[in-house]
């Protein structure tokens, strides 16, 4: 009974999403009514349920819900979970979702996108409830991207505006890396344990702990790679710049998703998956490393912070930092407790953010002293300056990021300029069908060529996603590049006997489809305006909000999103690389990083920020 | 080469920059202003159009809009046809077709960046991206109030010296490579020999210089204006523009290095296009002219209906009874409906209107502070203090303010205790709203019962006196008695109200209080002259003056909260015991007034269902000033479009929707002008820089206003910026001015023309204002209630085109109904 009844938290938000979607836009009090009503409901079924199971004496709850895609060796499943991280995340969510919702809607009153906020506020719910919700890395995932895709949304909010669609593109990069880290995570513990392994599962210690001594590396990789994962998307070093960035929306979702609930998420996937990492040692001194360092800096950060959502946000991830720490010296209670209080502090503190010169110039007017020296004033002058300026410049963190990632990507593809879309059709042509040569007679090559000839199709298909990423010109050939990659991915995993032509074609599919209406959509695009180049943000969704939201379709299906048919296919195709291939791994998993960039780039720069067409109507660049 | 006009001056370009970025000062001392002051030299038609080529501002509304307001009579067709027919005799069917029909081409680029887009367009080089934000940080951490905790080291130096010390500690640089760190520290990094790296030719510095600061104008206005006015900071610094350009030029030459090495060339070098230059001579296309017609088709359409109903509106019956008493109020425009509610409930009482510093001007000094506010307009230098004391508790803490939740252990402690207590504060503040410490009260400003060191006793502080002398009082108070007309029949009380705003979550707030006290609520200049005026000696000397205040009339001070509708008096204990009554009485008057006052703003406010009984109205017109999810506790002026200046007879019964400024004044009394000189050269830069600032921020909200303020973030205590790295947004917020109106300000004085026409001529700036119409002047004639309009240089007699006026049936009722704009009405002699 306990566990059926769970489907119903992921339905209400569903439900409620799927109603807000088709809401009249100028009705702002059914939007809103309707979006406090849903988290209200939540909120209540939430604490029944959390009675009765506190009542019953806190079993612990595994739920397989539908099997979604199901073929020899391989079983697609959602799977709910509950016990008392879930209670803890479900109430707190539920709870600061409700306050928040019901300040919005007087807030947000005439705001021109009331409706979209409200949609994007049920979607970010949606994917939280999954995420909290997720009995295996699957439907854990579901949610993830869930998440990832809200964030961006409520990030690039104010769309017509440059900076917000900037930093939206920037925290989506860094999230599509924690996303890679959960996919790998997810393929080699299906090697590891042969199955969709669940989170039940994993909390049997006989099992895990068997696996693991056997397979000491592997254990390692997995929980390095959710370590990946949690650190991007809590905002952890090195990433820990991109929250800050993200406070472009209105407050009250920048306090909801930045300063409470998407950037603890990070600290539940390790709490999720302690059971698998608690006998690493050397992963839980990294983790606790990790949140000790990221607490250090972020307060050093903060305390140099003249705005005050910077500073709430570096003190923010400071604190998360040591419930790392917590979590990792096996002090789940405690980091639980801690979890709940940040969330709450933060959010009101960046809902009263605004009262803040009110209140400090008043205080200043009664106390000011000059000179006020804070603890760093008694450092040796040198160490001092350069320590500031360090906490100033952010440890550079912000152009870390574009100096050893962005940057060299750039360049690498800038090196594929000679390819034009003629050249790069007949290379394809002329490449692919060897490959397909290849693959009819895969039996009678020689091992190592076996081994080798995927990786080598893996990386051609990089470098067709590298060139699309790069791209300045031309829309359409950008967009066709990456749905290229996803056919050479295909390729290459083709070579691995066990992959069945219905599931290549179950991934294809997808890809085809997608990218069919998307260039559709550009076409469209381009015979209404001239041209349609990539050189920098047009702001289309001004004009052609409807093409807009079509080609996001189109994105999120070409990028993998969550029960498209790509999706699953990605999954699939992943489950099919051996663990003794770790290059075809790594360079399908680049791909799928830089595919995701250069589907959201090309989508930000045609139909988000300022539009290019009516420079009286925008803002400066900097506004 | 090169002709004069190319040499390169710095100082002569620093100061023209100053003078073109916005001025707005700290947000706690949000005074409005002109946006587009640096084109006042110009007639507002040419000025407009300038600005909008040079900088890309919208200065009018769209084509579109005004077709859209013609077709729905709102532009009404007489007024267009007059307008077309006054600006193009000759060619009226011409013009009139362009401007129903014409379809027209987009208008280009505007001039500015146009020059420096040249990185992006030849060096494919985006220096903004790598050199602001770094940039913004510096600026904001260094004049930062008291948001961070570990401050800018030698924040006493000014800023470049604070910059080169930091950069001397030889371990982490501002740069990234070497040759900007070695100018900075060894020179010559003077700004001419950067911009010769940098640009090359002199001709095209002062343009540079233009596009780099016009990228980020929010921040170059606020260092501008520091280091204009250094006390608009408590904390004050040393900051210049010139400095902020060096810094900037720098990092300019160091992003360039990280992306090219030591050797590139100089932008001038590599201008295929050489851009229009900015300062150039600008055009009116047909699109402006046609634009510039419809604006004023569409003032004149509302202008017109206010001086047809001061010619149709009846004067109250002349000789009224024994005064019950008199209120002096601000002249704002806010106070325009309580004045008639006022005078509803009780027709007996007289009102005034007169700018709410009520003539004394002095620094304020609270008890226990550290720090004195300016309390009179902005411009205007005091030489007086007012000193409070014996004033009790000062200011409330709220420990979510503190700064410990973001230092690492006490973050630590905190976050686990007062952290989980926030989600109760939360709850609390969601469903019951309710006053914190973080509250902007207008009632806070000074303590009810409060000590005044008003009288001199030859103290002095500061460099200023503190207290007036008994001669320096009598001057004052005459001076406001006699420019409002108020010099016989006194009433037993005299309520002289100041006012003030409350709001929560506001970082605009300053901009809601008293404009005349420097956005600070008016109750201490309220008690100031209202002690004044009851000072016995003080009447001795204005009856020497012509004054004769009865010995039994009283003088009492107030502050009246325009969000919440509230009034408080002060000292109330002094009151003559035969007065307490009456003044009891009174009070009731003051608060039905101010409920129906509540009333009639509330249909503004699109959450407030007004079917209800108006004592919950009220409630919830009060809740809003404390609500932290609530981004309009009040609208202020928006709306604001005409100012009359004249006895209260002549707007007493006509309907204006809180629409007008209303400064009293009695011709009578001022057989020279002299009180009316006093009063233009106020209203004309207080309402009129009013007026301005909500027009620019309604046409162009993005650029010369701030934006809508759901995203915005507080800098330093002294600005807001989008997000973390964005701009500075100086002017107005979307959410203060989307009601509005983009009217100019039409100042109607009740005088003769011949008298105005010398009265404005006297000063030089006042003239100005009128001369080149940034607002429009038209006088009507005390008795034969003749109109006459002010072309630019002479008067030319008006007639109205509106028919008669309506008379407003059941107002009270219509109030209820109707949320956008009333036209002008008669009000009901009946109900008066």
């Amino acid at each position: 009974m306990m566990e059926q009844v769970l489907s119903i938290f992921l339905l209400i938000p569903l439900l409620g999403y799927a109603c807000s979607l088709v809401i009249k836009p100028r009705s702002e009090n059914s939007i809103s009514l309707l979006a406090a009503g849903t988290v209200t409901l939540q909120l209540v079924s939430g604490l029944v349920y959390v009675a009765v199971w506190l009542y019953k004496g806190r079993p612990m709850i595994d739920h397989k819900d539908i099997v979604i895609y199901k073929s020899a060796g391989y079983e697609f499943f959602l799977d709910l979970h509950f016990d008392s991280i879930t209670a803890v995340y479900l109430l707190i969510g539920a709870l600061l979702s409700t306050l928040v919702t019901i300040y919005s809607r007087y807030y947000m009153h005439r705001e021109a996108g009331y409706k979209r906020f409200f949609n994007t506020l049920h979607f970010f719910l949606l994917g939280y409830m999954i995420t909290i919700f997720s009995g295996n890395f699957e439907t854990l995932f579901i949610g993830w991207e869930i998440l990832g895709l809200a964030s961006f949304l409520l990030i690039a909010f104010y769309r017509d505006r440059y900076l917000p669609v900037k930093n939206a593109v920037k925290v989506f990069s860094i999230y599509r890396i924690g996303d890679v880290g959960i996919i790998l995570a997810m393929w080699m513990s299906h090697h590891l344990f042969a199955e969709n392994i669940t989170f039940l599962k994993l909390t049997n210690n006989e099992l895990v702990h068997h696996q693991l001594l056997q397979h000491t590396g592997v254990g390692i990789f997995i929980s390095l790679m959710l370590l990946l994962s949690a650190a991007a998307k809590s905002a952890q070093l090195p990433f820990t710049s991109w929250l800050p960035r993200a406070m472009e929306g209105p407050t009250p979702s920048s306090a909801i998703f930045y300063g409470s609930l998407s950037v603890h998420l990070g600290l539940f996937l390790m709490m999720r998956t302690y059971p698998l990492w608690q006998h690493q040692l050397s992963v839980r001194l990294l983790t606790a490393f990790m949140g000790m360092c990221t607490a250090l800096v972020a307060t050093g950060i903060a305390r140099v912070q003249s705005s005050v959502k910077s500073q709430i946000a570096y003190a923010s991830a400071a604190q998360i930092g040591i419930m790392f720490v917590e979590v990792a010296a096996g002090w789940q209670v405690l980091a639980l407790i801690h979890f709940a209080g940040n969330a709450f502090l933060r959010t009101y503190q960046l809902l009263v953010s605004p009262s803040v010169v009110s209140y400090l110039i008043r205080e200043q007017v009664y106390e000011y002293e000059p000179q006020q020296k804070s603890i760093e004033g008694y450092l040796p002058q040198k160490l001092q300056y350069a320590l500031y300026l360090l906490c100033l410049k952010e440890w550079h963190l912000d152009s870390w990021g574009y100096k050893y990632a962005w940057n060299p990507l750039k360049w690498a593809g800038r090196q594929l300029n000679f390819l034009n879309l003629r050249r790069v059709l007949v290379f394809y042509t002329i490449a692919f069908s060897g490959g397909l040569l290849a693959l009819r007679f895969s039996s009678s090559l020689p091992h190592t060529a076996r081994y080798w000839w995927p990786v080598l199709l893996a990386f051609i298909g990089l470098l067709m996603v590298l060139k699309s990423f790069t791209e300045r010109k031309k829309a359409r050939m950008s967009w066709t590049l990456v749905a290229m990659n996803h056919t050479w991915i295909a390729l290459a995993i083709a070579f691995n006997e066990s992959v069945s032509v219905h599931q290549i074609a179950m991934y294809l599919s997808g890809v085809l489809v997608s990218w069919a209406i998307g260039f559709a959509c550009l076409r469209r695009l381009k015979q209404l305006e001239g041209t349609v180049n990539l050189d920098q943000f047009h702001g289309y969704s001004w004009e052609h909000p409807k093409i807009a939201f079509v080609f996001l379709l189109a994105c999120l299906g070409m990028a993998g999103f969550p029960i498209s048919p790509t999706f699953i296919g990605e999954d699939l195709v992943f489950t099919h690389i051996h663990e003794d291939q770790p290059w075809l791994a790594g360079l399908t998993a680049l791909s799928l990083i830089i595919d995701g960039l250069a589907i959201i780039r090309i989508y930000a720069r045609i139909f988000l920020g300022p539009h290019a067409k009516s420079v009286y109507e925008m803002g400066y660049r900097n506004s | 080469m090169h002709t004069m006009k190319n040499q390169f001056d710095v100082e002569e370009c620093l100061h023209q920059l100053a003078h073109y970025l916005p001025a707005q000062a700290p947000l706690k001392d949000f005074i409005h202003h002109n946006t587009l002051h640096s084109f006042q030299e110009f007639p507002f038609a040419d000025a407009i159009t300038r600005a909008s080529d040079l900088f890309g501002y919208r200065v009018l509304l769209d084509l579109s809009t005004y077709r859209q307001y013609y077709l729905n009579g709102r532009i009404r067709h007489d007024v267009l046809r007059q307008v077309v027919e006054r600006r193009k005799p000759a060619q009226y069917e011409r013009w009139i077709t362009a401007m129903l029909n014409q379809q027209f081409e987009p208008a280009a680029a505007p001039r500015i960046g146009q020059l420096r887009a040249g990185w992006k367009r030849y060096y494919k080089a985006d220096i903004d991206a790598m050199v602001h934000p770094l940039l913004f940080r510096s600026i904001c951490s260094y004049l930062d109030q008291g948001i961070s905790i570990w401050r800018f080291p030698a924040q006493q130096c000014s800023f470049l010296k604070a910059i080169r010390l930091l950069e001397k500690n030889g371990v982490i640089s501002f740069f990234r490579q070497k040759r900007a760190r070695q100018l900075l520290l060894n020179g010559p990094c003077d700004i001419n020999s950067l911009l010769q790296l940098l640009v090359g030719q002199q001709e095209w510095f002062t343009q540079y210089l233009f596009d780099q600061q016009f990228a980020h104008a929010g921040w170059s206005g606020m260092v501008a204006a520091v280091a204009q006015q250094p006390t608009g900071l408590l904390d004050q610094r040393s900051i210049s523009l010139e400095e902020l350009i060096r810094f900037e030029l720098l990092l300019e030459i160091d992003a360039l290095d990280e992306l090219f090495g030591a050797q590139w060339p100089p932008l001038s070098q590599r201008l295929q296009q050489p851009p229009t230059a900015l300062f150039d001579p600008v055009e009116a296309s047909t699109l402006d002219e046609v634009l510039f017609m419809w604006q004023e088709a569409f003032e004149w359409s509302f202008y017109d209906q206010v001086l047809a109903g001061l010619q149709q509106e009846k004067p109250a019956a002349h000789n009224m009874p024994d005064r019950s008493f008199q209120a002096l109020l601000c002249m704002d425009d806010r106070e325009c409906s309580l004045r008639r509610y006022l005078e509803n409930t009780d027709p007996a009482c007289e009102t005034f209107g007169t700018p709410g510093f009520f003539g004394v001007e002095f620094y304020y000094r609270p008890a226990h502070a550290k720090f004195n506010t300016k309390l009179c307009p902005a411009p205007v230098h005091p030489r007086h203090l007012i000193e409070a004391s014996d004033a009790g508790p000062t200011h409330q803490k709220d420990a979510y303010f503190s700064k410990h939740a973001h230092s690492f252990h006490s973050g630590w402690l905190i976050t686990q205790t007062l952290g989980l207590w926030s989600a109760f504060k939360l709850f609390i503040n969601i469903f019951r709203p309710s006053v914190s410490p973080a509250t902007a009260l207008s009632f806070r400003h000074m303590q009810q019962h409060a000590h005044l060191s008003i009288e001199s006793n030859g103290k002095q502080l500061d460099n200023l006196q503190v207290g007036f002398t008994i001669g320096e009082m009598a001057d004052r108070v005459e001076a406001v008695l006699k420019s409002i007309g108020l010099v016989q029949h006194f009433a037993p009380l005299i309520y002289i109200v100041g006012h003030g705003a409350s709001s929560a979550n506001n970082p605009h707030y300053a901009a809601y209080d008293c404009g005349a006290c420097s956005g600070r609520p008016g109750s201490v200049n309220a008690r100031v002259f209202a002690h004044m005026a009851n000072h016995q000696t003080v009447r001795k000397l204005l009856l020497t003056r012509g004054i004769n205040i009865p010995p039994a009339t009283h003088f009492i001070g107030a502050l009246h909260d325009t969000t919440r509708d509230e009034i408080l008096f002060y000292d109330e204990a002094d009151l003559p015991a035969g007065l307490t009554q009456h003044h009891k009485l009174h009070g009731e008057v003051f608060a039905k007034a101010l409920q129906l006052n509540a009333v009639e703003r509330a249909r503004r406010f699109e959450s407030i269902k007004l079917q209800q009984l108006p004592n919950r109205i009220h409630a919830q017109v009060k809740r809003r000033s404390v609500s932290l999810f609530e981004p309009r506790p009040e609208l202020n002026h928006a709306t604001n479009a005409i100012a009359i200046v004249g006895r209260r007879q002549l707007t007493r019964s006509i309907f204006l929707d809180r629409r007008s400024f209303l400064n009293s004044y009695d011709y009578q009394v001022d057989p020279q002008g002299d009180y009316l000189y006093n009063i233009l050269k106020a209203v004309a830069p207080v309402a009129g820089g009013i007026n301005l600032e909500y027009y620019f921020s309604h046409t162009d909200n993005q650029k010369l206003g701030a934006g809508t303020k759901l995203p915005h973030n507080v800098m330093g205590l002294f600005g807001v910026a989008n997000g973390i790295d964005g701009d500075l947004r100086p002017g107005l917020p979307a959410q203060m001015v989307e009601v509005h109106e983009p009217l100019r300000l039409l100042v109607v004085v009740e005088r003769d023309a011949a008298t105005v026409l010398q009265v404005i001529g006297r000063d030089e700036q006042t003239w100005e204002w009128f001369h080149r119409q940034w607002v429009h002047l038209v006088c009507i004639d005390p008795q034969s209630k003749a109109l006459q309009w002010f072309d630019g240089n002479k008067f030319i007699p008006y007639t109205p085109l509106s028919g008669s006026i309506p008379v407003a049936k059941d107002l009270s009722k219509l109030l209820t109904k109707e949320r956008g704009n009333l036209p002008v009405m008669l009000l009901d002699q009946n109900q008066l």
